[in-house]
């Protein structure tokens, strides 16, 4: 009994996932729930290729899907900090529980 | 003289010894991450979590993933999003406040899905191989320019967008 399988790997990336995701539901600032999401991104990585190296007709597809993955977020995260920067241009704060301009 | 395949007085191999250090600091920095005070630590634990991972791709066998997580997520994103903190922030001290008041429940939330998952993760048969297939550079490229040239495409375009759409939601509205 090995300590690398993938029910290990598969184990840690849902705790890496919970924790991204406690992060996002729990932070006030908008950008810590930016890198939360970035957290749940990785997690999901790390399963993808972890079937990918375990899971023999898997192997090459999930290298492909994982770097598919690494573009989009590149590509969440630039427009997510954008939207931040320039919500934090008009209220002055970063802190998601201060936009309340749709509340009433 | 060569390295001995498990660590002497522990019996553990080299790897799984790697493996063991590797996930305790990506899960110890991810921890750090959420429940930091100082954003810009969040942000400097958020690096260390990336090269705690990128070590978790070169153990799984996929160097060029780890060599892309690297360069993408720690050279682009990361640094992105310390850019944005320091343009964000107040002048003053930290907020008080880190959490918000759900935070209990989220905290639950996230303790439950953890624990479902790792039940549903080790009651599944996943149909496994003993062994790890390692994935090299050459079947990754032939793989990426043939069967998935379209997404790559699209994704690149997509790429592309998102910069333009960046830079056009970041710029100061004077002229609109």
């Amino acid at each position: 009994m090995t300590l690398q399988s993938l029910d290990t790997y598969l184990v840690l990336a849902g705790a890496l996932f919970a924790i991204g995701s406690f992060g996002f539901l729990a932070r006030r600032n908008a950008i810590s729930m930016l890198m939360s999401i970035e957290l749940m991104l990785n997690a999901v990585n790390l399963a993808i290729l972890a079937f990918g190296a375990f899971v023999p007709g898997l192997a090459g597809h999930a290298s492909v899907i994982a770097l598919f993955v690494i573009a989009v977020a590149a590509a969440e995260a630039t427009v997510g900090l954008a939207i931040v920067v320039a919500i934090y241009r008009n209220r002055r704060t970063p802190l998601v529980d201060e936009y309340d301009a749709m509340r009433e | 003289m060569p390295i001995p395949d498990t660590i002497p007085l522990l019996n553990l191999p080299w790897a799984d010894a790697l493996f063991a250090l590797l996930a305790g600091v990506m899960l110890l920095a991810a921890l750090l991450v959420v429940t930091l005070r100082d954003i810009i630590r969040c942000g400097l634990a958020l690096i260390v979590c990336f090269a705690a991972l990128a070590g978790l791709y070169v153990l799984l066998g996929a160097p060029l993933l780890a060599a892309t997580q690297v360069l993408v997520y720690i050279g682009a994103i990361a640094v992105l999003i310390l850019f944005a903190v320091m343009l964000t922030q107040a002048k003053a001290a930290p907020t008080r406040l880190v959490f918000q008041t759900q935070a209990i429940p989220a905290a639950i939330a996230a303790a439950v899905l953890a624990i479902v998952i790792g039940l549903a993760a080790a009651a599944t048969d996943w149909g496994e191989a003993g062994r790890r297939v390692a994935t090299g550079t050459d079947a990754l490229a032939t793989l990426l320019f043939s069967d998935y040239v379209l997404p790559f495409e699209v994704v690149s375009v997509l790429l592309l967008l998102a910069v333009i759409g960046g830079v056009y939601l970041a710029r100061r509205g004077d002229e609109r």
